[in-house]
């Protein structure tokens, strides 16, 4: 994974609440066997209409909502299902960062693998930024605040090792393996006690 | 010695090394469940980078999602609902046989929902750690083991290392006192508890439900509550294992045997949360207020009593949930026009589940114009089922009696409903097309379920057991 330290992108805004992973990819596309070229597929059923032509009503087929890589989602963003597919998709579609005031553990769990910042802001901010799509955001990852176009600054709060992992690329399954020596001692102790 | 939880003790016994403020901690897996949707990615990422399965003796693969529920052609073939599909189910085949995993493939006895496979086999047990690239893993909380849904980045990790990186969750007791009334099942429960709590009331938890009303449920009732943990936010629920846990667990293949057994069992009834220890929150539902209940919206917590009027919008989302449904502010889901019904999915497919709808339609006809299907959640399901003439029950009444597998849980594999279709479903998720795009879901228990399929409406069972009683 690159090193991710800033995202600097417009903002489009998804305002429903708990958009779920079967709105991100319907389950009907998880017969895939890799984890290449879901973007198409991102909110499939919101995003295209029966003909296949794009939903006009969809925010984020808005002409403003174009080449923003920030979306400012409602509550609870990534409920329902534990597919990695929704992070993978999102980002494929060209999304980079979720900023939500409450995300579903396993998405954001996922994301924050795939180099998706799932950034938990606080309530009153969230409401502002959902009420003000467009605007031009930095996001910076090592110091943990949100610039916005005025000088303001909304602070957030990464998960200390997702943060580390961000920054520097660090392949978090390279970390774990480095730890095999006690993991087999771990083993041991647990086959001897039982 | 401090007061422990129940879930403590779990994550206590399996931290290989502990969190730090900069680093989560090493939490080592006692058993890895594999399906054909969550794991092709993760296997590729192993033959990458020229990696191993650290314990393929730790993990259990079977084939549920993508998998068709109609028997196979005439000329042996299967009817898969795509070419994708069936290279999917192939491609688990394959990796298992290159990477020494069991299967509980098509030719075995023992194939079906992972989640209704685990515990029948005996590979859950309680206070293992269990995981699976799968949010419905919460199901195996029901014999006191801590299990929770993973990505496909930690299937993998999990494959090479047995271990994952975890932060502590916090805890939740839902003490559920009392005693669900006659006719009341546990999937009422359950959607009664999201409904109170909320979709997202358990994010960040892992929830222990406790309480009379919990300690009287079967090991199935148990399954359906913990199942649907997920639903509230919450990665994992834990129930405390007791004598109906260990006298379910019993002489399953996987389970210890002989000394080893009573070994087993008094270590696991330590497996309970001390008196006095504390959780982040409480909450108390009481039991005896539970009707039959169903969904009105597009998630789990819109739940109400079928009898009880649908709540007006409050916000943009409501109202989009609501015209979506084509649900009525003020009035009741009850007599609700239904086109198809499904009993099935991890969450009620099981023996006694096949049994509560067939209570319903003994003897009774499905509604002209309803399409129900009934798909039991294993082969040993169905074995048990068909030795017991539920599946002739199913068929005279005009039901469709299929082979094990998701189905229109997630209608992955084919089986699904066409735009506007209303759905009265066992399952777990009602969310916006997740049984086919445009179909309109409302959740319920075997019991809701068969009972709205002789209806053609949203039908109280009650009506339909007291006759029966009579
Ligand atoms: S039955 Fe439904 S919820 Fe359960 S594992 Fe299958 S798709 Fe998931």
């Amino acid at each position: 994974m690159k090193p991710i330290t800033r995202i600097h992108s417009c903002t489009a805004v998804l305002a429903d609440e708990n958009i779920d992973t079967d709105r991100i990819i319907p389950a009907r596309f998880l017969t895939t066997t890799t984890r290449e070229g879901l973007g198409k597929l991102c909110f499939h059923d919101w995003r295209y209409q029966a003909d296949g032509s794009d939903n006009p009503t969809f925010p984020l087929n808005q002409p403003q909502a174009q080449g923003c890589s920030i979306v400012v989602a409602g509550r609870n963003f990534g409920c329902g299902s534990s597919r990695e597919h929704a992070p993978w998709a999102l980002l494929d579609y060209g999304v980079q960062a979720v900023l939500c005031s409450e995300i579903a553990d396993i998405f954001r769990g996922n994301a924050l693998k795939n180099g998706l910042l799932a950034i938990v802001i606080d309530e009153l901010e969230h409401r502002w930024l959902l009420k003000h799509p467009g605007i031009e955001l930095v996001i910076d990852v090592r110091e943990q605040f949100i610039a916005l176009p005025d000088g303001g600054r909304i602070p957030f709060r990464l998960e200390p090792f997702a943060r580390h992992c961000l920054l520097n690329g660090v392949d978090q399954l390279g970390y774990l393996l480095q730890h095999a020596d006690t993991i087999s001692q771990y083993e041991q102790r647990m086959e001897a006690a039982a | 010695m401090t007061a422990k939880t129940l879930f403590e003790k779990a994550w206590n016994a399996h931290v290989v090394v502990p969190e730090t403020v900069d680093t989560p901690a090493v939490l080592y897996v006692d058993l890895h469940l594999l399906h054909e949707v969550t794991s092709p990615q993760a296997f590729s990422e192993l033959r990458e980078r020229g990696l191993q399965l650290r314990r393929p003796d730790r993990m259990l693969a079977t084939l549920d999602h993508s998998t068709p529920t109609l028997p196979t052609n005439a000329d042996g073939t299967r009817p898969y609902a795509n070419a994708e599909a069936q290279a999917q189910v192939t491609q688990l085949e394959t990796n298992c046989r290159e990477f020494g995993v069991e299967l509980y493939g098509w030719d075995s006895a023992d194939r079906g929902i992972v989640h209704v496979i685990g515990p029948e086999l005996g590979a859950t047990q309680p206070g293992m750690t269990i995981v699976c690239g799968d949010s419905h893993t919460s199901t195996h909380g029901a014999f006191g083991a801590l299990a929770f849904g993973i990505g496909t980045t930690e299937v993998g990790h999990v494959m090479a290392t047995q271990c994952l990186l975890q932060r502590k969750p916090k805890t939740m007791a839902i003490h559920v006192d009392g005693q669900l009334a006659a006719g009341i099942s546990a999937k009422d429960l359950i959607l009664h508890i999201i409904g109170t709590i909320g979709v997202d009331g358990g994010t960040g938890y892992v929830l222990e439900y406790r309480g009379a009303a919990i300690e009287a449920l079967s090991m199935d009732e148990r399954m359906t509550v913990c199942n649907m943990s997920i639903e509230a936010g919450a990665r994992a629920g834990l129930i405390a294992p007791d004598d109906t846990t260990f006298a379910w667990l019993k002489g399953r293949p996987r389970t210890p045997q002989g000394p080893a057994w009573d070994a087993a069992v008094t270590t696991w009834r330590a497996l309970r949360s001390d008196d006095g220890a504390a959780y982040d929150r409480e909450v108390r539902i009481d039991a005896s207020a539970v009707k039959p209940t169903v969904t009105y919206g597009t998630h789990p917590g819109m739940a109400i009593a079928m009898d009880a009027p649908v709540p007006a919008a409050t916000n943009a989302q409501e109202h989009r949930a609501l015209d979506y449904m084509q649900s009525k502010p003020g009035q009741p889901m009850q007599g609700t026009p239904v086109d198809v019904v499904f009993v099935g999915s991890c969450t009620n497919s099981r023996l006694s589940d096949l049994r509560e709808a067939a209570n319903v339609m003994r003897g009774r006809r499905v509604a002209d114009g309803v399409r129900m299907l009934v798909v039991p959640g294993s082969e040993a399901v169905r074995r048990d089922a068909e030795r017991e003439g539920l599946h002739q029950v199913f068929t005279a009444a005009g039901a469709e009696w299929r082979v094990p597998g998701c189905s229109m849980c997630i209608a992955m594999n084919g089986d699904l409903a066409q735009p506007g279709q209303l759905v009265v479903s066992t399952s777990n998720r009602n969310f916006e097309g997740r049984q086919g795009k445009g179909a309109r879901t409302v959740l319920a228990s075997p019991a809701t379920a068969a009972a709205s399929a002789l209806a053609g409406r949203i039908a109280d069972p009650r009506d339909y057991l007291v006759e029966v009683a009579a």
